[in-house]
């Protein structure tokens, strides 16, 4: 059943390839299908699933030489992911309505880029869960390169090559330790059970632990992400946050960790006090951005630290918190670039936070407003939402296992706080002189150079996606039992029986 | 178990509804929110009242206490790993939920008159609704967790409302301000959280013998001992407090308060002033028994109650000098609250429970009563908050008047008729009598005879002498029908009844609160402790009498500054700066200049250390990947070098002597036949010659 999440994409690229050239409203809604199709596997998949169970999808041999098989199957963490891919996709082609340039080619290489994305999620064989990880990054290329904004051939390079760098070293790994098992398998199920040698460990871990969370804005190798960020257009961006920064989550969870506990038991110390340094890191700067969007950036990167702390607290609170922000993650941080990139810069052509100051934008989008304020709160963390109950996780898990970092996480939140509340404030509720226009007049009438006319009134795609995110996030802040009753039990499944042994889980 | 204690989410349930159905209501539909928020707010304080019936009912010393638990989620597996929610009722949270249906219900009322005319009228009340609903599940939560995630929605509201009129600047930034403050206690409450989490594995306050409050996690806390030499009960309580310092407006994290005054009046009646400020008083109130956990030899107090007790009384004293030099209505009362929030900290710190809560709900009543004075003041004046251009409102205003002097007579402390004066006395008496140090008393009096002073500066201002509020060309006597006309326009006027109403039942309640808890009737105080209360000794007496010539030392001084010499002009000098020595009225004026302070040091700390992080991001981590990047583009030119210098020469010019050669060859192959026929024929002769003169066969 959940198979057909990756086929439905890929099926949604070829029937976009072949609509006439031109043909826009076509190729939005082949997409918007393809989008929504795709989301109600991935539901379909969620009611039939038992929790603690891994759920094999497909299994059948690939390259019989080498012990490869075509091996998709599906835990409480791929299924969260999967859920997660098709709120994101679907709030993505929502808040790509308006794009008018080459619509069907935008649309094929988006869900190109999904399709691999759920490969990824799926794949319990490390040389499929490879490929489509590879299929995924190329798409990011053109995406960002033909549709982009600001400085976007360098983004989408910066981008490119990072990923790429990441997966060369992913790739050594996996030859290695295929060799090193000697088990002609790629099947991480059986590869969980063996024992690698203590001294392979120690390098192989931070081999791919790293090329994975590059991918995942691990300080300090996470300055791809709010270059690629801004360059993107408003529906890559939103799944670059949303859905590519977990790919390399979910590879550290999947790949690295399951195969080399003991890799992980040194080194854990020193991923968790990055990830720390990547929350309080990622918040300060993006206090002090100028560009709107590189704010949004930038707190990626600090809620990535969370998701990374959480991984390495080892124990099934921490766990089960990093899962969860994941999931929060993305579908926030899609909510905070639908707002700045297609509300805001789409109407006004500027994401410079003093030249919106100047604009009012409370007054002239109050939904736009509305939205942001919302998706602030949500992305600061405050109850109610998915964010709350993940970072709350996160920081139990952590007190557990490194005290000292947990209470300097506290400070991160606190900046937290403070970029996004300055980044509302200067953006929507600006207070830069302005000739005085009285409240309720007509929009027009507040002449201002950078955008004489009115703003666009914000369009029903974009309302819809908007709602669907904060929906999604309130859902999971309100009940997060609807996440955690199948991401808890799946770390009681023989993958992390090694990580149990250690005692640690 | 009682159909009110399973039901009790009701309470909180129903202004929950009221907000989420004006948030759907378009903004014309003014009634129908303003129906909704009051009907549910009659709901909620119906359903406190039976609350309190049964809590009346049930009490009795070391009663166990009744409660409702649910498993909200389960993030870990087993038992363990199960995180439950919870409701409690109990003395201390029936009296709270009471005060602050009753006060909150009455402040909506008033709420109809003063924002009549806002255009944003359905917002406003969505959001008031939305504050009703948290505070009422804040003071009912059986839950650190619950109680901290109504803890941050009420933080929220209060932006929301602080910021209600966002487009005035000052309101933008005061609810910024207010937001993040806050939040910095609140991360500490959070770390005290998850630490009281990880020591005793439960955030349930009660849960019959395994909560967190209860005897065997006390004493696993309190046998812990940190790195630093704190139990670990001492270090948690410290925390939690932390939050509380951010959200009852303590010194050092005071300075959002007096600006979150920028709120409609209501606002700072209903936040600022009875509830949401006092939820840091209800806190430690709740985790009592946590905080005042003897821990090993400390025989007098527990370490967590003398820091509790030491920073209330030093912000009592310290907000109420600043108090002294304000010279907007509503700044004076937030410094005022800020000062009384700090007796109640005092009362909890050495009275305990029964005495702080009695003046946090003796405060809730009459700092909203002058809170709704004061904004029926500011409403009369034409939105004017200045007292230096009110004066001689009393003839205008009767009623406000009247209530208005009942709340400043309650909340200076003048002695019997009002409630105020009762549980200031406790406090003080309980202060009196504390065995670790004698200033907290010290302070905690000398704020008494401040609270008197700086109360009658404001009363005289305001009521007495004459209008000041004029413009500048109509100060004369008017004498033309048309000037009598202009000046009848600037005059104040008596507020509609909607809102001198809930100012009359507030006040009678200010009176009547006192009866509850006199020292010869301790009901409140047996009610909510523990034991029963101490009853009426000697020194209460001797103490009554001390405090009440406080009081009228301070009333006196008011009286001599701004009583007999009333100030003519809006614009001259107030005397207490002649009277205060060495500027000292400017620098008060200034509120010893902290929010500058702050400015200075942590704010420009943290901007600079955001600016290193951005720095560092821009020119070295980018400047790591440029090298890289730069390196190999150098080797590449290396490699082209190499290419183009030594190894394409070579090639070419192999390239080269095989072109030359196949060009020559070439030539022999140019087509004509001629040239063919002219090889063959020397090819021939060749052949020929070589037979001839060779040896041939």
């Amino acid at each position: 059943m959940l198979a057909w999440t990756v086929y439905i994409s890929f099926l949604g690229v070829l029937v976009l390839m072949l609509l006439p050239r031109g043909n826009a409203p076509a190729a939005r809604w082949v997409a918007l299908i393809t989008a929504v199709a795709g989301l109600l596997v991935g539901g379909a998949g969620y009611a039939q699933f038992q929790p603690g169970k891994i759920q094999t999808v497909t299994r059948c041999s690939w390259v019989p030489a080498l012990g490869l098989e075509y091996h998709l199957a599906a835990d409480g963490v791929s299924l969260t992911l999967v859920l997660l891919t098709g709120l994101a996709a679907l709030g993505g082609v929502l808040l790509s309505w308006n794009v008018e340039a080459r619509t069907k080619e935008f649309f094929a290489f988006y869900f190109t880029l999904i399709g691999g994305v759920y490969g990824v999620f799926l794949s319990f064989d490390l040389f499929l869960l490879f490929v489509f990880y590879e299929i995924a990054i190329i798409p990011k290329y053109f995406l960002i390169a033909l549709w982009g904004s600001t400085r976007r051939e360098y983004g989408a390079m910066k981008l490119v090559l990072y990923s790429f760098f990441g997966s060369a070293l992913v790739l050594i790994g996996l030859i290695a330790l295929y060799v090193v098992a000697g088990a002609r398998t790629m099947n991480v199920l059986e590869l969980a059970q063996h024992p690698f040698p203590h001294g392979f460990q120690m390098w192989a871990f931070p081999l791919v632990f790293v090329g994975f969370a590059i991918l995942a804005g691990l300080w300090p190798l996470h300055t791809w992400a709010p270059t690629g960020h801004v360059a993107a257009p408003t529906g890559a961006s939103m799944l670059l946050a949303g859905v590519v920064m977990k790919l390399g989550a979910y590879g550290c969870l999947r790949v690295a960790m399951t195969l080399f506990p003991e890799g992980l038991e040194a080194w854990k110390t020193w991923v968790a006090a990055l990830a720390v340094i990547g929350i309080v890191y990622g918040a300060m700067v993006a206090l002090v951005q100028k560009d709107f969007k590189f704010v949004i950036g930038y707190s990626s990167v600090s809620h990535m630290g969370f998701v990374l702390l959480g991984l390495v607290t080892l124990n099934t609170i921490g766990l089960s918190g990093a899962v969860l922000q994941m999931f929060s993650h993305g579908i926030i941080a899609g909510l905070l670039f639908a707002v700045v990139g297609r509300m805001v810069y789409d109407r006004t052509h500027t994401r410079d936070l003093p030249a919106l100051e100047r604009l009012h934008l409370s007054r002239r989008m109050p939904f736009a407003a509305g939205t942001f304020v919302i998706a602030g709160m949500a992305s600061m963390g405050l109850p109610g939402f998915s964010g709350f109950v993940a970072e709350l996780q996160v920081i139990i898990g952590a007190w557990q296992a490194f005290p000292m970092l947990a209470v300097i996480t506290g400070g991160g939140i606190l900046i937290g706080v403070a970029y996004t509340w300055r980044a509302l404030q200067k953006a929507f509720f600006g207070d830069a002189a302005e000739p005085a226009v009285a409240p309720g007049a007509e929009p027009a009438a507040a002449g201002d150079s950078a955008s004489g006319q009115g703003l666009q009134v914000v369009s029903m795609p974009e309302r819809l996606g908007a709602v669907l995110l904060i929906g999604a996030s309130l859902l999971v802040g309100l009940y997060p039992q609807v996440l955690l009753r199948v991401i808890v039990p799946s770390f009681a499944s023989p993958l992390f029986d090694w990580l149990r042994q250690g005692g640690s889980l | 178990m009682a159909w009110i204690v399973k039901n009790l989410w009701l309470i909180p349930a129903l202004p929950f509804l009221a907000a989420g159905l004006s948030a759907l209501l378009p903004q014309r539909r003014r009634q129908t929110a303003a129906t909704l928020a009051i009907g549910s707010m009659i709901g909620a304080c119906g359903l406190s009242v039976w609350a309190l019936a049964h809590a009346i009912k049930h009490s009795a010393p070391n009663a166990p206490k009744e409660f409702y638990n649910f498993v909200w989620l389960q993030f870990a597996a087993g038992d363990a790993g199960l995180l439950q929610l919870g409701w409690v009722l109990d003395p201390l949270a029936a009296v709270m939920l009471v005060m602050v249906s009753f006060v909150g219900l009455l402040i909506f009322l008033y709420s109809v008159g003063y924002m009549a005319t806002d255009e944003n009228y359905t917002r406003f009340f969505c959001f008031m609704s939305l504050f009703a609903g948290a505070m009422l599940g804040l003071v009912l939560a059986n839950s650190l967790l619950l109680l901290f995630i109504c803890w941050e929605l009420v933080g929220l509201t209060s932006y929301l409302l602080i910021g209600f009129w966002y487009p005035k600047p000052a309101a933008a930034a005061a609810g910024k301000k207010a937001f993040i403050t806050t939040r910095l206690g609140d991360v500490a409450l959070l770390l005290g959280m998850v630490w009281l989490y990880h020591e005793t594995g439960t955030l349930l306050f009660y849960d019959g013998g395994a909560g967190c409050l209860e005897q065997s996690a006390l004493a696993a806390m309190v046998a812990k001992t940190t790195n630093i030499g704190l139990a670990v009960s001492t270090g948690i309580g410290l925390l939690i407090f932390a939050g509380a310092v951010g959200k009852s407006g303590q010194a050092p994290l005071h300075v959002w308060l007096p600006d979150a005054m920028e709120g409609p009046t209501p606002v700072s009646a209903l936040i600022h002033a009875a509830t949401m400020v006092a939820a840091g008083v209800f806190l430690v109130a709740r985790v009592y028994p946590l905080m005042s956990a003897p821990v090993g030899d400390s025989a007098g107090a527990a370490t967590a109650l003398q820091v509790v007790t030491w920073v209330g009384a030093i912000t009592a004293f310290f907000a109420a000098t600043i108090a002294m030099a304000q010279n907007d209505i509503k700044r004076i009362l937030a410094y005022s609250t800020i000062s009384q929030l700090g007796y109640m900290m005092v009362g909890l710190g050495v009275g305990g429970v029964a005495v702080g809560m009695f003046h946090l709900v003796t405060h809730a009543f009459f700092k909203a009563l002058l809170f709704l004075g004061a904004g029926s003041v500011i409403h009369g004046c034409h939105e004017e908050q200045d007292i230096r251009k009110m004066g001689g409102i009393r003839k205008f205003m009767p009623v406000t008047f009247l209530a208005y002097a009942v709340g400043m007579m309650a909340l200076a402390g003048v002695p019997f008729f009002f409630s105020g004066f009762w549980s200031k006395d406790a406090i003080l008496h309980a202060a009196h009598g504390w065995p670790v140090s004698a200033g907290p008393f010290h302070l905690a009096f000398a704020g008494v005879g401040l609270t008197a002073f700086y109360m009658t500066r404001q009363m005289a201002l305001v009521f007495w002498g004459r209008y000041r509020g004029y413009p500048a060309s109509e100060t004369r006597v008017a004498r033309t029908p048309e000037l009598v006309r202009v000046r009848a326009e600037h005059e104040p006027h008596e507020s509609p009844a909607v809102m001198t109403l809930p100012l009359v039942v507030l006040a009678l309640c200010v009176v009547a609160l006192g009866g509850v808890g006199t020292p010869w009737a301790p009901w409140f105080q047996s009610f909510l402790g523990a034991e029963p209360a101490a009853g009426f000794t000697r020194d209460v007496v001797q103490l009554m009498v001390a405090s009440t010539l406080a009081v009228f030392v301070g009333v006196g001084f008011g009286l001599a500054f701004y009583g007999y010499v009333q100030r003519q002009t809006a614009a001259e000098p107030d005397l207490l700066s002649k009277a205060l020595p060495l500027g000292m009225y400017d620098w008060l004026a200034q509120k010893y200049g902290i929010d500058e302070l702050y400015e200075l040091t942590v704010i420009r700390f943290n901007a600079w250390a955001a600016r290193a992080c951005a720095a560092l991001d821009q020119w070295v981590w980018n400047g790591v990947v440029t090298c890289i990047s730069r390196g190999a583009l150098l080797l590449s030119w290396v490699a082209r070098a190499v290419d183009e210098c030594a190894l394409n020469p070579g090639f070419d010019r192999s390239c080269d002597g095989l072109r030359g050669g196949g060009r020559w060859l070439s030539r022999l192959q140019d087509g004509l036949v001629q040239h063919y026929l002219r090889i063959m024929g020397l090819g021939l002769l060749a052949w020929v010659l070589f037979w001839i003169w060779g040896g041939a066969p």
